[in-house]
């Protein structure tokens, strides 16, 4: 913590610099701060990590035996094919973590937020960068977890260099398009201090949406249908499918672009909403 | 008999404290409703796709699913409060205030907190349960009902050793929240019965996580499908794993050092 508060109010950035270049070197400094703190919590990560490796591994489980159970495939998907989309699942899933609705509670429950709107950049930039530089950490702890998981369900996974490429892309994509509408709902918290209902519904809309429960093509046909006009899917499907699927260059592109516009309206959708939410905010102390 | 006028004591409070925060019980009225929906839609996905899941029929998969959310509530309402206490009061050094005042040590930090409205997961499992025996083909006679009742008992006692040992740990590991995300996601594995497992994963969730004792065991009860023998070895690992827990909490206790006081 003690870093990034320097950081922030780090002499040699002043004012006369461009004001991007202070800001990339915010992030960095966020980011380094944020992978030296996780990496002294390696065994509470992995705990964290593990319980999440669980939820795949039932899913993986219970249609891989569907699969074997109707002639080897289930909606064309071989159990090779699933077990490649929850392995990959776990990653996007770890990189799908961000400062959440429940945590925008926590910071104006105990008051941290006074001290965060004294500094000069806006909480938000805080959340992205101290986040992301997690990220590092646990995509170095999912490797063996990968291998174990890999070693166990034996995937059937044959990406082409596009494919690697796109998805090293996608999977930040998703990052952001995930920290900008849960940092959107996180501002109801301004309101109520009761918002656990809300996030579970989102959660539960989100579960069934964006292929992190079923591969989507495993959905009804109206639940894909409806889940192309919503964020949902740009979050865990599209990133998964990346990788494991087989979609044209066009399809690949569009989907980087798809989330692109995400991003785009979270943020707009985020800003409109901190520009309500912050006149409502008091507190003392903190 | 003083433990059991201890533990009624504190679940009084306990119960006196929580109704007063009544809107509490719509958030879990809603989180309930949402977590019964998420479950039948998966069943109907699942469902749509194949007719029996390792032998498994829909309503029979019902039934299991009712166990799991009835077994889930009571660990919300009566376990986990405790242990998160717990994993709290060695972070901080506040443990000294439980060890200080004559009683049990295991007993106190057990029956200190509970969660009441987390009863209303009990009850939505409860009407799961009904629903899926209703469909069932067969009838369940009085033996599978007393079956049922004694492995749901099982199971409740091995989640709550499972929980306490683990949080034990919080007196080598101090930074142990993560631990909630760990036994969320394990308990999961319940929501299926333990035979769709592959091997090394049912040996785990059987004896190093004992969620196939606690929700498998009561729902092959519920569905006729439960030998004697498998209900008798629950028992005894129950005996044995409480055993355990008592010996690991003492070795515990000789680490704590205290920080406050």
């Amino acid at each position: 913590m003690s870093a990034v508060t320097r950081a922030a109010g780090d002499p040699t950035v002043t004012a006369r610099e461009p004001r991007l270049r202070a800001l990339a070197a915010f992030y960095l400094a966020t980011m380094r701060a944020a992978i030296q703190t996780q990496l002294q919590y390696r065994v509470a990560n992995y705990f964290y990590m593990l319980g999440m490796v669980a939820e795949p591994v039932i899913y993986l489980v219970v249609w891989s035996s569907i699969a074997d159970s109707s002639g080897g495939t289930v909606d064309g998907l071989t159990a090779g094919q699933l077990a490649a989309y929850y392995i990959v699942w776990t990653l996007v899933r770890n990189m799908n973590i961000v400062f959440g609705a429940p945590f925008w509670e926590f910071r104006i429950r105990e008051g941290q937020l006074s001290g965060q709107l004294l500094r000069p950049l806006h909480p938000l930039h805080y959340d992205v960068a101290y986040f992301a530089g997690w990220k590092i950490v646990v995509i170095g702890l999912w490797i063996p977890i990968a291998i174990v998981l890999s070693a166990l369900f034996h995937p059937d996974l044959h990406p082409t260099a596009l494919e690697i490429a796109v998805f090293c892309v996608a999977i930040w994509g998703a990052y952001l398009v995930r920290t900008m509408f849960q940092s959107t709902i996180g501002m109801l918290n301004f309101w109520t201090t009761r918002g656990g209902a809300m996030f579970d519904l989102y959660m539960t809309l989100e579960l069934l949406l964006s292929g992190r429960l079923v591969p989507l093509q495993l959905m009804p046909g109206w639940v894909q249908t409806l889940a192309t006009f919503l964020p949902f899917k740009w979050t865990f499907y599209f990133p998964i499918e990346s990788l494991v699927g087989d979609m044209s260059t066009r399809s690949l592109l569009l989907g980087l672009a798809a989330q692109a516009l995400w991003v785009g309206i979270g943020l707009l959708l985020f800003r409109l909403a901190w520009r309500s939410a912050i006149k409502r905010f008091s507190a003392v102390g903190g | 008999m003083s433990a059991l006028r201890l533990t009624w004591l504190y679940l009084k409070v306990g119960v006196l404290n929580d109704l007063q925060y009544r809107v509490n019980f719509l958030v879990q009225l809603v989180q309930a409703l949402l977590q019964v929906a998420t479950g039948l839609i998966v069943l109907k996905l699942v469902y749509s796709h194949t007719t029996e899941l390792n032998g498994w029929s829909e309503p029979e998969m019902l039934t299991l699913l009712g166990v799991q959310i009835l077994l889930g509530g009571v660990i919300h309402t009566f376990v986990q409060p405790n242990m998160e206490r717990l994993m709290d009061d060695v972070q901080q050094g506040t443990l000294d205030y439980a060890l200080t005042k004559p009683a049990d040590s295991q007993l106190l930090v057990s029956v200190r907190q509970c969660n009441i409205w987390q009863l209303v997961e009990v009850i939505s499992g409860v009407i799961v349960t009904g629903v899926g025996i209703s469909r069932l083909q067969s009838s369940i006679g009085a033996t599978d009902a007393l079956a049922f009742a004694i492995g749901l008992a099982t199971g409740g006692v091995l989640v709550y050793c499972f929980w306490l040992v683990i949080t034990t740990g919080a007196f080598w590991v101090v930074r142990m929240e993560n631990v909630l995300e760990l036994f969320e996601g394990i308990y999961q594995t319940g929501r299926w019965p333990v035979g769709v497992y592959p091997g090394w994963m049912r040996f785990s969730v059987t004896f190093l996580v004992p969620i196939a004792f606690a929700v498998t065991v009561p729902a092959q009860a519920l569905t006729s499908r439960l030998h004697g023998g498998t209900l008798l070895l629950s028992l005894v690992f129950a005996v044995a794993v409480f055993a355990f827990t008592r010996w690991f909490w003492h070795v515990g206790m000789r680490r704590y050092s205290g920080a406050s006081a």
